[in-house]
């Protein structure tokens, strides 16, 4: 017994629950607790306002199950909707007075925040449960005029930004899960880069769960303006619990004019045991606005944790020529399961996509890619290219291909190409007669099934991530 | 080198070897001749350590039990197969396959590990030995790759790794009279007073490129008669039906 709890804890190295006192916001959800968070977060009256009009609407509209991953009954009235560190409500100006044990956490999870330490040209900002504890290198990023802080800093100190763009792209009325993130999100970074300026370094976000119970509910808000570049990376990991925790975050990019965002997800919530008990569901809306001519919005994801992923990074071409592109690796093994893709939707003239994804199933596990290509009337000249491909270990795992395409234009082009291939007993004999144990052949091919996704990432994480890739299939050989 | 004693071989209760002994000593090429199901790519199978026969009997190595290895063990102690039908693996180079081979293996004996940059020095030098077109090394392995160049890229494979036995099955076969000449010279330069091959083929042909020490005909699961070259000819004559 004692053996196999080390050897998950092997297999899940984040697992570990950092032991710190938490402020909660009473369990449930209804208006006082939407208060207390809004309170706890010093916000403006319109803020308020704003999560009591998602509330109002939320209580009106129904869960989905039109997924295929089912799950039992969520009861929304049993999760703490804001848990923070006690010693972050004193509000620590720098990290001096942010509680050590939370630099150690981040310091173990790889994600070192001292200045002295801080990882090479990436500005980190650093969510703990329900708020941001730390970002690094905002004085060297404001030299350049680029705004990267907390989205609660943000609606303080840019109300105008904030005002003007929360909520355009997913809207107050979008679906269940997103507007329960209106209603009660916490926290999430912010970032605002200016007309012609080209982001100086990597911004990324590294979100962790670990008060138990408690949701985590994110708020990503980022602006390119006219003529601007940025690449962005996130996060994600999680302590190991027996009961389902939901995440249930919302990510709005705008690109204006000439604009480029790059957006990159590695995420790693913890998948649950190998039975299937525990884990995080990741039920996220993430979604990309085109808005300005030649604007270009790009999602790498690398998808290897959760319980059960829920997601569809999606792009709105409305700028003409502009350019949407999802890149995805989703691998599920164990009991783990995923509904994963994307939405492409043509609005303006010349606008290209191009959809890459690579689903790797092993185990007992379910994965389905779901992807709608849209290319409305006016979007004249508009092409889009999907590559699904999908990988299977052993014989119990589950892979299912489910694209939407409405082409309302003849002038537009889509085209759709979907692979099934199994790694063979064959291929792995052949391997290893070469040398490589079973662990490392997989790895082999796997990451050759993946790497035109892996390509996409910025450099200092495409490494890591190939490991993660090899971890998360440890086991399901032979 | 390679000693094996009443080795009895089953897959799914069908007897496929049956009482079969040979002995190969360091620098040997012995040739396995024989027809069509006659057990000869089950012998390579299971020298090389695939998994899925009922076996019996002793195979030393090295007068280390081969049983008790891993097939990627074997591999590491120097055993080298050249498959049949050489496998497709979509998506992975064909430089990184060798590269990670060759690291593997070197890492099991404790040995450096070669740099990108040292590795590709040697890959092209053998690829030229072997009028390998080094454009495919870029390629996905095997994909793609004529049978011909399949059966190259083993023979490739097989002069990096510089392995101490080398089983040929049925490289010959599907390949035309330049290829075979290729890596006929492929097999010879590489034979060395430590080197051992265990060539199996259907067919003389091959042995007039590499002149083996012994010829072994095999039958129905066993080896009915042992001799040197003259005997391949003799078969080329006869035919199998008409030797016993």
């Amino acid at each position: 017994m004692r053996e196999k709890e080390i050897t998950k804890l092997k297999d899940y190295k984040y697992g570990f629950t950092t032991d710190i006192e938490n402020i909660r916001a009473p369990k449930g959800l209804n208006k006082e607790v939407i208060k207390f968070i809004s309170k706890a977060k010093k916000e403006p009256k319109w803020m308020l306002d704003w999560r009591m009009k998602a509330y109002e609407r939320f209580k009106n509209l129904k869960e989905p199950n039109w997924q295929k991953p089912k799950y039992p009954k969520i009861d929304y009235q049993d999760i703490y909707y804001y848990s923070a560190p006690k010693s972050t409500s004193e509000n620590p100006k720098n990290l001096d007075e942010l509680d050590p044990k939370l630099l150690e956490t981040y310091k173990k999870l790889g994600i070192p925040l001292q200045e002295q330490q801080r990882l090479n040209g990436i500005a980190v900002d650093a969510v703990f449960d329900s708020v941001s504890v730390a970002t690094t290198f905002k004085d060297k990023l404001n030299e350049v005029g680029v705004i990267f802080c907390p989205i609660s800093e943000a609606i303080k100190k840019h109300p105008e930004l904030v005002r003007k763009y929360l909520g355009s792209v997913i809207p107050l009325t979008d679906h269940y899960f997103a507007t329960l993130n209106s209603a009660v999100f916490t926290d999430g970074s912010f970032v605002y880069i200016p007309p012609g300026v080209r982001c100086p370094m990597e911004l990324s976000t590294y979100f962790r769960i670990n008060a138990s119970q408690t949701g985590q509910f994110e708020r990503t808000l980022i602006i390119a303006d006219k003529g601007s570049y940025v690449s962005y990376l996130e996060g994600c990991t999680a302590p190991m619990r027996d009961e389902n925790q939901l995440h249930a975050a919302n990510v709005e990019l705008i690109a204006l004019d000439d604009a480029e965002i790059k957006y990159s997800t590695v995420q790693n919530w913890y998948p649950g045991d190998e039975d299937g008990k525990g884990g995080i569901y990741n039920f996220v809306t993430k979604r990309g606005l085109c808005k300005g001519i030649n604007s270009k919005i790009s999602w790498t994801q690398v998808e290897t944790g959760s319980a059960i992923t829920w997601k569809y990074p999606s792009c709105i071409l409305q700028g003409d020529n502009s350019i949407g592109e999802f890149y995805s690796i989703a691998i599920t093994n164990n009991h783990q399961k995923a509904d994963t893709g994307t939405k492409m939707i043509h609005l303006g003239k010349n606008t290209k996509s191009k959809i890459i994804s690579k689903g790797i199933s092993a185990g007992f596990s379910d994965m389905t890619y779901r992807g709608l290509v849209d290319i409305s009337f006016k979007a004249k000249n508009s092409t889009n290219y999907t590559q699904c491909d999908s990988l299977l270990m052993g014989n119990k795992c589950g892979a299912h291909t489910i694209p939407y395409i409405k082409n309302k234009n003849p002038e537009s082009n889509i085209a759709h190409e979907a692979t099934t291939s199994k790694i063979s007993e064959e291929q792995l004999y052949y391997c290893q007669q070469r040398g490589l144990n079973p662990e490392e052949a997989v790895g082999l091919i796997v990451n050759g099934f993946c790497k035109e996704v892996l390509q996409q990432l910025p450099m200092e994480f495409a490494v890591e991530a190939q490991k993660l890739v090899g971890i998360s299939l440890e086991g399901s050989v032979g | 080198m390679l000693k094996i004693k009443n080795l009895k071989a089953d897959i799914e209760n069908k007897s496929i070897l049956n009482n079969f002994n040979l002995e190969i000593k360091p620098g040997e090429v012995h040739a396995i001749m024989g027809p069509n199901g006659s057990g000869k790519s089950t012998l390579s199978n299971i020298l090389s350590g695939k998994k899925g026969y009922d076996v019996s009997g002793e195979i030393l190595f090295e007068n280390k039990n081969l049983f008790e290895l891993e097939t990627e063990e074997r591999a590491h102690k120097g055993i080298f197969l050249a498959f049949q039908y050489p496998l497709e693996i979509p998506g992975v180079n064909t430089n990184i396959f060798l590269k990670t081979s060759l690291n593997a293996i070197r890492k099991a004996r404790g040995e450096k590990q070669l740099d990108a940059i040292e590795f590709l020095k040697l890959v092209k030098l053998k690829a030229k030995d072997l009028k390998f077109d080094e454009e495919k090394l870029n390629r996905q392995l095997n994909v793609g790759f004529s049978g011909g160049e399949k059966k190259k890229n083993e023979i490739l494979q097989m002069s990096i790794l510089n392995p101490k036995l080398s089983i040929l099955d049925e490289t010959d076969s599907g390949l035309d009279i330049d290829a075979l000449k290729i890596v006929a010279d492929g097999v010879n330069s590489l034979r060395k007073k430590d080197n051992s091959f265990l060539i199996i083929t259907h067919y003389q042909r091959l042995l007039d490129y590499i002149k083996p020490d012994y010829v072994h005909v095999l039958m129905n699961g066993k080896i009915i008669k042992s001799g040197g070259p003259e005997l391949a000819l003799e078969l080329e004559n006869k035919g199998y039906e008409n030797f016993n």
